[in-house]
């Protein structure tokens, strides 16, 4: 699963599906994730990174990035890798 | 190197145009750190989790409002406070206190007014279930006896005839006031006559002092015109009894029932916006009856037995997150340590439920859900929350009626119940019940009481 590449994230955590027509806001730990995720990083890369930036445990941010990914794929985000 | 920044889950969400959702209005939170001035992480670190919390304050507050808003309308009012709404001794004391009669519905309740020091005969004794022995000993007590139904009526016409005393009896009357549903199940009808039989039955058994007419329309109600029917059918029917007997009618009690502030489960707004205020139920209740055709000597004695309007909002609930998970449909779900056994309300009420912590500015869609291993156990299906992480704590509002009487012992053991007096200082008015409280009640016969595994 990665993130549709077709959709816009400003600065600011607004985030635009053009494909839908949808927007939504992400807070900026989610901002940071998205960001990561649309660089293609693995997970273990993201957590790493998180917890560079972050006071947070690894399975804390382990937890909360599956949660979040699960969250972009039922907004319809994510693709999968071979679409 | 810079410090680290504060980590907060990652949420993402939709943005969709401002009208109000299934999951109510925007709401505008602020947490609520302090309960009258207490931290709520004192209270729980010092009480446990979950904990109620009770303000003396508010209740004597809310009893004077209601008072005067029925005093300045009408000469003669009395307040008896309805024990089933929360009967903890030291609540119940404080209406007493505030010059509150008792109004009970079962032989426990009414033991349990006696014992708080209530005079007999300022309790009114209603409800369906009264046995042979709680109706002599109200009858001994010169308690006043609603009578219920008819067979209620001929046991009490027994009890006069073998005692030699006069019970001092009013009816329950049930009628139409227009709203659904109608209360038909208690006392006896208006419309089809039944209740002008049983007044005759009384008048001509001359064994009994019949002193007043009894309704209650409902729970929850949100007109305040309902009440002006059921007043001025009452004073009708009081009307009718001094036309045929010269007999004066002493009160008329309109019952309870006043909406509060909560707001109920489906409700598109918030009850604080839409409930009747008590001034509206007075006002409703004491022009019916000053308007109506019942010319006595003396203006009948009014009373109200109003509950959850009294209590509700002077009670809070302080609980702990223990967990957060993902349902299938994508919806955040938490899980409290409060479940439906000790918050029954939650069937009725989508109560108001805060952070006691800070938080940021984001929300996330959520359900909550108690410890309890049942589906049933919802606190609130969708609310509007700020991130709650594991051990974060919450206050649950307007949990004042109700809760601590129909509350079960099921899956957890029953919280701690404090009281915050009039000048801040703390009570513990219930203890938490541990093991023993239940299996003190428990025996275990010789059979049974070894075995290997
Ligand atoms: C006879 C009677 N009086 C008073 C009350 C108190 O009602 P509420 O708490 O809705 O005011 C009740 C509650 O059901 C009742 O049955």
């Amino acid at each position: 699963m990665k993130v549709k590449n077709n959709i816009a994230v400003s600065e600011n955590g607004f985030i635009f599906n053009p494909g839908s027509g949808e927007s939504f806001t992400v807070n900026p730990v989610g901002l940071e994730m998205l960001n990561h995720l649309r660089k293609g990083l693995s997970h273990s890369e993201i957590i790493a990174a998180m917890q560079a930036s972050y006071n947070v445990e690894a399975d804390n941010a382990e937890r909360d990035l599956l949660d979040f990914i699960e969250m972009m794929r039922q907004y319809r985000l994510m693709q999968h890798d071979d679409e | 190197m810079s410090p680290k920044k504060t980590y907060e889950r990652p949420i993402i969400k939709k943005l969709e145009s401002n009208m109000p959702n299934k999951f109510g209005m925007r709401t505008i939170y602020e947490p609520v750190t302090h309960v009258e001035g207490h931290a709520v992480k004192d209270l729980i670190r010092d009480h446990g989790s979950p904990v109620f919390v009770i303000s003396e304050k508010k209740i004597r507050k809310n009893y004077r409002a209601a008072k005067q808003a029925f005093e300045t309308r009408y000469p003669k009012v009395q307040f008896a406070w309805s024990y089933k709404t929360n009967y903890l001794d030291a609540v119940c004391k404080i209406y007493h206190q505030e010059g509150s009669w008792a109004e009970v519905v079962s032989g426990f309740e009414y033991d349990k007014a006696i014992r708080n020091g209530v005079e007999g005969s300022k309790i009114i004794f209603n409800g369906p279930d009264k046995s042979e022995a709680d109706l002599r000993k109200a009858v001994t007590n010169n308690s006043l006896i609603h009578i219920d139904h008819l067979d209620e009526l001929y046991l009490l016409q027994d009890i006069a005839k073998n005692s030699k005393q006069r019970p001092k009896v009013a009816i329950r009357v049930n009628l139409d006031t227009g709203i659904f549903p109608m209360w038909d199940r208690f006392g006896f009808n208006y419309e089809n006559g039944q209740a002008w039989d049983a007044l005759n039955k009384i008048m001509f058994s001359g064994q009994m002092d019949l002193v007043g007419l009894h309704t209650h329309i409902g729970t929850f109600m949100l007109s305040a015109g309902a009440y002006a029917v059921a007043a001025s059918k009452l004073a009708h029917l009081a009307q009718s009894v001094l036309a045929k007997y010269n007999h004066e009618i002493k009160y008329i009690d309109m019952g309870g029932g006043f909406a509060s502030k909560n707001t109920l489960k489906g409700s598109f707004l918030p009850g604080s916006d839409i409930s009747p205020s008590i001034d509206d139920f007075a006002e409703a209740i004491t022009s019916a009856l000053m308007n109506s055709d019942y010319r006595p000597k003396t203006p009948p004695l009014l009373i109200i037995e109003s509950g959850r309007a009294l209590i509700d909002d002077a009670a809070w609930l302080l609980g702990s997150v223990l967990a957060n998970k993902r349902l299938s449909d994508g919806r955040r779900s938490t899980i409290l340590d409060i479940g439906v056994n000790i918050l029954f309300t939650a069937f009725w009420y989508d109560h108001k439920i805060t952070p006691a912590q800070a938080f940021t500015s984001y929300t996330e869609d959520t359900a909550l859900y108690g410890p309890l291993c049942m589906n049933i156990d919802v606190v609130r299906e969708s609310i509007n929350m700020p991130l709650l992480n594991k051990g974060d704590q919450v206050v649950v509002h307007h949990v004042g009626a109700y809760n601590m009487t129909q509350w079960m012992q099921f899956i957890t053991l029953r919280p701690k119940v404090l009281l915050i007096d009039e000048y801040g200082k703390l009570h513990v008015i219930r203890n938490n019940e541990t093991l023993s409280t239940l299996t003190d009640l428990e025996a275990v016969p010789p059979h049974l009481v070894h075995f290997e595994l």
